[in-house]
């Protein structure tokens, strides 16, 4: 039954981009974040997505591949942190130096909606799917 | 009881590759955001028609589980074609998200259809065997 498979495939994409919003919120929950050298700055959060062609037992889909996505993995951006210059901070180096995190906050607002309206539109591609299963379940009756 | 062969016409295959097609689109539209997805679809009239035919096209025989079959020789499965995009991106992704969502929109109405054709087919079935 491959309309069974859009579960698994939509699933797997809200997962993803929930992913994706938790990331979010963590960039924008520490774009004012500062330290006290480049190092402990906090740097801004990128997830990467990827195609997955197996099925959870690690075999290959049938000849229909019905592919799912993954996070890969959740890299930093290597952008310079922002350094400024505020001698009376309570973090503030020898120099009197802050250092404020990498986040693009513009970015950051950007990735939020379209990783809302990813997220509606796999809900929606599962609402559709339950609806035709439903009616399929209930044939001639 | 030979008769009730192909009772339900072509509806039958239809039904079944219409799921199929239903979960190709949800992949592609599951990888909307996924760098160098290429977004892939059933060309339904060619499957429906090789469907129908019980294998219109040469097939290649597959006697061990690490061959591969030609193309649309999997039964079911059919041809996955790519989809060319209106506009293409930089991460090499084809998925347009509004171009997914009519054709899985349409997919799902045209499902639909074919059920609502078997369920007649049945009701008339149960009419004819009743008799009220």
């Amino acid at each position: 039954m491959s309309l069974m498979k859009v579960f698994d495939v939509a699933g797997s994409a809200l997962n993803a981009q929930s992913v994706r919003l938790n990331v979010v919120a963590s960039n924008l929950a520490n774009a004012d974040s500062v330290a006290a050298s480049p190092e402990l700055a906090y740097r801004a959060r990128h997830p990467v997505f990827r195609t997955v062609l197996q099925d959870a037992a690690g075999g290959a889909l049938d000849a229909a591949p019905s592919a799912g996505v993954r996070v890969l993995g959740v890299w930093q951006s290597t952008a310079a942190p922002v350094m400024r210059h505020e001698p009376g901070h309570p973090l503030a180096d020898a120099d009197g130096n802050v250092w404020a995190s990498n986040v693009n906050v513009v970015e950051e607002m950007a990735n939020m909606i379209s990783a809302s309206r990813a997220f509606q539109t796999n809900v929606e591609v599962i609402n559709t799917s339950r609806d035709l299963l439903l009616r399929t379940l209930s044939m001639g009756s | 009881m030979a008769s009730i062969q192909g009772f339900f016409g072509i509806h039958e295959q239809a039904l079944r590759l219409r799921g199929e097609r239903a979960s190709v689109l949800a992949a592609n539209l599951a990888n909307a955001d996924t760098p160098h997805y290429k977004a892939r679809d059933l060309d339904f009239r060619q499957v429906l028609a090789d469907a129908g035919q019980g294998g219109g096209r040469l097939a290649v025989a597959t006697t061990r589980p690490g061959h591969l079959g030609a193309p649309g020789s999997q039964p079911g499965g059919g041809e996955l074609l790519y989809r060319v995009p209106f506009q293409p991106s930089l991460d090499g992704n084809t998925v347009e998200g509004p171009v997914e969502l009519a054709a899985f929109g349409e997919n799902a109405v045209r499902y639909q259809a074919s059920l609502m054709f078997i369920n007649r087919r049945i009701a008339g079935l149960e009419l004819a065997m009743t008799g009220r």
